[in-house]
């Protein structure tokens, strides 16, 4: 099938499962509710994207889907296991913070790769340097990097262990928007190559809608979703289709903020 | 051409200085104070005789075993109580309220339970490092970037992979600066400590020189020369900084440092 037809969803079986989760984080006085009863389910080879107001509890949802946080209640599963911890095949991308600092670039790349045999490893590295760009800087250390190359650098990390499902946290956040539309359709063309399912965050509006099959809409603390907003276009999204422009603004809405300046 | 200037400027304070002490000395005629040329003649009389270089070996030998167990038992300490949120508040108390103790103060416990000569001298450094370093430890492991180690847990390292290709990397450039600054520590605890407990090292000449005949060209020459290998080994111990494996960490770790080393 062609990436450019809907994918018929629908009958895929449901890869995670969040149910009930909250979260409140200890403070002086009383504990700060910051996730309320979060219900989302995710099919196998989804695309969803969480948008909501900074602040509103989309990093520490995602973490605890990650399995980095505990929730004060609820519980995630994944293929129908419950989540105890972090595990190879889900990956978290931290923006570029988790590219570590010590390693080159292809040992980054090759940072989860420690069970392949030496050459299958070095062929598997080889493999994402080039898919990300950055051939010729594979003995560069992050150091040296821009921040754009450092967050390919972790995408490129997380894609090489062969993950079946992907977190991303605002993970084109800190790019130039040249680079980041570059990546967006990068994630999309490997998404649909590699049929991961993604779990993506941003506070972009545009971006959520660029990407997704379904925007999750959180409102404000404590975190709750406010809407599941289905995007039943075909990609490569046209911006200007008034199917487009009608979901996004149907969002800006549902989120309160008129969409003019 | 811009390192000769520099070293030229450095040499220059270093001249001015000698010739203000040696000026004040002349036109005072003062006896409290050696002049700058009685101090070189008497380094010259220590260089012949062989006893600065006796005294320095003296003094570097229990230096050297003094702080190298510091390390060895500090460094472990120290990751340890970083790591283990239970283990530091189980230990922090005992370690904050023995740090400020002077390693000076343990000198008559330590004669005490080491007799004399070089084991209660080389106890008191293993003190005066022993803390410093552990803490220098602890504070290494506090400083891991908790998002380098929730990667480490993310692509299922064993814990022992988790300390040796995230932990042992993460807190090996604020080990380095620890060493330093703790062996500048060990050099300051070693002087003091011969002025007591042996009868050799550069602290023993210091006192010795006073003690035998008000040489003090002597005492100076011999504090000279301590200043002198404490540089030495400031240097040495910064060269390690700037050890190739290091390389990662100049940007984040010493900016200052690392742009000045990037001056051509
Ligand atoms: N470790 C913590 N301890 C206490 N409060 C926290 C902690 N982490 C987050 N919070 C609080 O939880 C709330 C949600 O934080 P979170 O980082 O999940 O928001 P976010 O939706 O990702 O925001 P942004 O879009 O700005 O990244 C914030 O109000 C924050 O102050
Ligand atoms: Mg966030």
């Amino acid at each position: 099938m062609s990436a450019g037809a809907p994918k018929p969803l629908g009958r895929a079986k449901v890869k995670l499962a969040v149910h009930g989760v909250s979260m409140a984080y200890p403070a002086h006085d009383k504990p700060i509710q910051v996730l309320d009863k979060i219900d989302l389910d995710v099919r196998e080879g989804e695309f969803v994207c969480i948008v909501g107001p900074s602040g509103c509890g989309k990093s520490t949802l995602l973490n605890i889907i990650g399995g980095f946080v505990q929730g004060t209640a609820g519980e995630v599963r994944i293929d129908g296991e419950a989540v105890t911890g972090p595990d190879r095949r889900r990956i978290f991308v931290f923006q570029e913070r988790g590219v570590l600092p010590w390693l080159t670039v292809a040992e980054n790349i090759g940072f989860g790769l420690y069970d392949l045999p030496p050459a299958e490893r070095r062929a598997r590295v080889a493999n994402y340097v080039n898919l990300v760009g950055l051939r010729g800087f594979e003995d560069a250390y992050p150091q040296e990097l821009s921040g754009g190359m450092k967050q390919r650098v972790e995408v490129a990390r997380a894609l090489a262990v062969d993950p079946d499902v992907l977190y991303l946290d605002e993970p084109f956040g800190a790019l130039d928007s040249i680079t980041r539309l570059t990546m967006r359709s990068e994630l999309l063309r490997i998404w649909a190559a590699e049929k991961k399912t993604i779990l993506f965050v941003t506070h972009d509006i545009e971006e959520s809608v660029q990407l997704a099959d379904r925007v999750a809409v959180m409102s404000a603390r404590p975190g709750r979703i406010q809407k599941i907003v289905d995007v039943d276009l075909p990609h490569p999204r046209d911006l200007s289709d008034p199917r487009y422009l009608a979901i996004r603004d149907s969002i800006f809405e549902e989120i309160g903020i008129a969409h003019r300046v | 051409m811009r390192d000769l200037r520099r070293w030229l400027l450095s040499l220059s304070g270093l001249a001015a200085f000698v010739a203000v002490w040696a000026l004040a000395v002349a036109l005072s005629s003062t006896h409290v104070v050696p002049s700058p040329w009685r101090v070189a003649r008497g380094l010259a009389e220590l260089a012949v005789t062989g006893a600065l270089f006796k005294h320095t070996i003296a003094s570097l030998f229990r230096v050297t075993w003094g702080y190298l167990l510091g390390v060895l038992l500090g460094v472990p300490a120290g990751l340890l109580l970083g790591w283990s949120g239970r283990a530091a508040r189980t230990f922090d108390p005992f370690i904050q309220l023995f740090r400020p103790i002077s390693p000076l103060a343990w000198i008559p416990i330590a004669i005490l339970w080491f007799g004399v000569g070089d084991p209660p001298a080389v106890f008191i450094i293993f003190l005066g490092s022993f803390f410093p370093i552990t803490v220098a430890s602890m504070n290494a492991v506090a400083n891991v970037n908790a998002t380098h180690i929730n990667v480490a847990r993310n692509f299922g390292l064993s814990s022992y992979q988790l300390v040796r290709r995230v932990l042992l990397p993460a807190v090996t450039p604020d080990l380095v600066v620890g060493m330093r600054l703790t062996l500048g520590i060990a050099w300051l605890v070693v002087v003091a400590a011969e002025m007591i407990a042996v009868n050799s090292g550069l602290g023993f000449l210091i006192i010795d020189s006073r003690n035998a005949g008000n040489r003090y060209d002597l005492v100076i020459a011999g504090m000279v020369m301590v200043g002198l290998v404490g540089l030495g080994l400031d240097v040495v111990m910064r060269r390690v900084e700037r050890f190739d494996g290091l390389r990662w960490s100049y940007g984040a770790a010493n900016t200052a440092d690392a742009a000045e080393g990037a001056r051509p």
